[in-house]
């Protein structure tokens, strides 16, 4: 029988679940990391065993670490992320220049062919790549260098390139998002880029049509059709069919467009989860109900998943990469939430039950589906 | 032979239980012993100092002999009693957080 791990990242460390296939008991391992952020934790396509995390705290900076156990042990490696020659400046909150400096590793996307090879997505917004499994990692510097970067703004969490998707069927087909600039993609391995973000509109820029400077929270394909891409945006959720040339708002009757976390069903494309978020100063659910909302029809027409979820006095919230799903024939949906609970559905989301209750704040979550 | 005692979480990253024993090479200053801290242990290469730069970390501070010597010169002589390991070099995590 197959088995579940779910890859945790906290505001204090990482945390492995593993469940047989059938999802209802869970073993918890962890923390692994304590203390630190782990913004993000992924395991290697090719080698499940080769998991990546993220790991960072204010006092210490940025770690990366790399376990070829699956997680039954960890060796720290490359950590060293600079920019590509003289780095320039991005404008900063206050709509001024800034230098470009490096915080911290928002993301972490092993290459879909090479264990060893892995993209990192960094605050401030730039791209990374290791081909030595993570001793070294060199800029993709073809994005930063885009003529649009001198313009891009921090959002909320900070000028974070938050979001990388591959493409199996383009290998040098690159998707990127990074708040508050919006979509970008290279069709070269990341040599040249170009935003994507026909179709957005987002009120609160000067131009609210304007190529970049919108804030997507997450971008989201299904591996069989990655010319289909599904956003949340700050406000609104989009669909293109077109690699990203031009986007339509598929929001639909959703409670509230606002959110963070959005995700695609392991084998019906068209089957999109979102969990609605009142708005962008209330980051908590609408009318205190946890509810993920499943599009059939790839947007606009939405239901409530309530069974299982806490439906009065919940103001907790899903953020950007704590949602993921599974692979086996009953789709599994997982999400971790800002209270610590990460909740697991077998069913495609039908029904809930938390694997935990009380991590600190999930940063992320990623599902690995094993043999 | 240069004695240093790591923040907790630094300790466990460079799998080290108590203080560190260095030798260090010429004068011990900051950047001496940091250079031999980190030759010894390379995984806290970028977690006291830049990588590049060698600017301290903002919330990292280092103490001996009572006295905060975060602000005194990266290549400064350490007090006498820090080089004849009779005083250890501390690499503090600066209070934070709540």
């Amino acid at each position: 029988m197959s088995k579940i791990r779910v890859l945790v990242g906290t505001r204090k460390g990482a945390f492995v679940m593993t469940s047989d296939g059938n999802r209802k008991q869970w073993d918890i391992a962890g923390p692994v990391f304590g203390g630190w952020e782990v913004y993000h934790f992924k395991g290697s396509p090719v080698d499940p065993d080769w998991l990546y995390a993220s790991q960072s705290t204010g006092w210490f900076g940025q770690l990366i670490q790399r376990s070829n156990n699956g997680g039954k042990t960890w060796d720290p490696v490359g950590n060293q992320f600079l920019y590509e020659g003289t780095p320039g400046t991005h404008l900063w909150y206050d709509g001024t220049p800034k230098p470009w400096e490096f915080k911290r590793v928002w993301d972490l996307e092993p290459s879909l062919t090479d264990p060893e090879m892995v993209y990192a997505g960094v605050e401030d917004a730039a791209l990374f790549r290791t081909v030595d499994g993570g001793k070294s990692w060199q800029e993709v510097a073809g994005l930063r260098r885009h003529g649009s970067a001198p313009l891009w703004q921090p959002g909320g969490g900070g000028l974070c390139l938050h979001t990388i998707v591959l493409d199996r069927n383009h290998p040098e087909r690159i998707f990127c998002a990074i708040s508050a600039a919006g979509v970008f993609r290279s069709d070269d391995s990341g040599a040249t880029w170009r935003p994507v973000n026909q179709g957005l509109h987002s009120e609160g820029i000067p131009d609210p049509n304007a190529e970049v400077g919108h804030c997507v929270h997450r971008i989201a394909a299904h591996p069989s059709r990655p010319d289909v891409l599904f956003m949340q945006k700050h406000w609104d959720v989009m669909r293109s069919d077109n690699g990203g040339q031009s986007w339509q708002e598929i929001s639909g009757d959703l409670p509230s467009d606002f959110g963070f976390a959005i995700e695609v069903h392991a084998h019906e494309p068209d089957t999109v989860y979102v969990v609605p978020i009142k708005s962008d100063s209330e980051h908590y659910p609408p009318d205190g109900k946890l509810r993920v909302y499943r599009s059939r029809s790839g947007g606009n027409e939405w239901e409530p998943l309530t069974r299982g979820l806490p439906q009065s006095d919940c103001y907790v919230n899903v953020l950007r990469g704590a949602m993921a799903v599974d692979q086996l024939d009953s789709c599994g949906v997982y999400f971790g939430t800002t209270g610590g609970q990460v909740y697991a559905s077998g069913d495609a989301g039908d029904n809930w039950a938390p694997i935990v209750r009380d991590l600190p704040a999930v940063l992320s979550v990623e599902v690995q589906t094993l043999p | 032979m240069i004695r240093v005692v790591l923040p907790a979480h630094l300790r466990k990253l460079a799998r080290v239980n108590g203080e560190v024993k260095l030798d260090v090479e010429g004068e011990a200053t900051q950047c001496t012993v940091l250079d031999a801290l980190e030759e010894r242990y390379p995984m806290l290469r970028g977690t006291i100092r830049d990588h590049v730069t060698k600017k301290r970390r903002p919330f990292v501070r280092f103490f001996a002999c009572q006295e905060d010597l975060s602000h005194e010169a990266p290549d400064a002589a350490l007090p006498e009693a820090v080089a004849s390991a009779a005083e250890p070099f501390l690499i503090v995590g600066a209070m934070s957080g709540g």
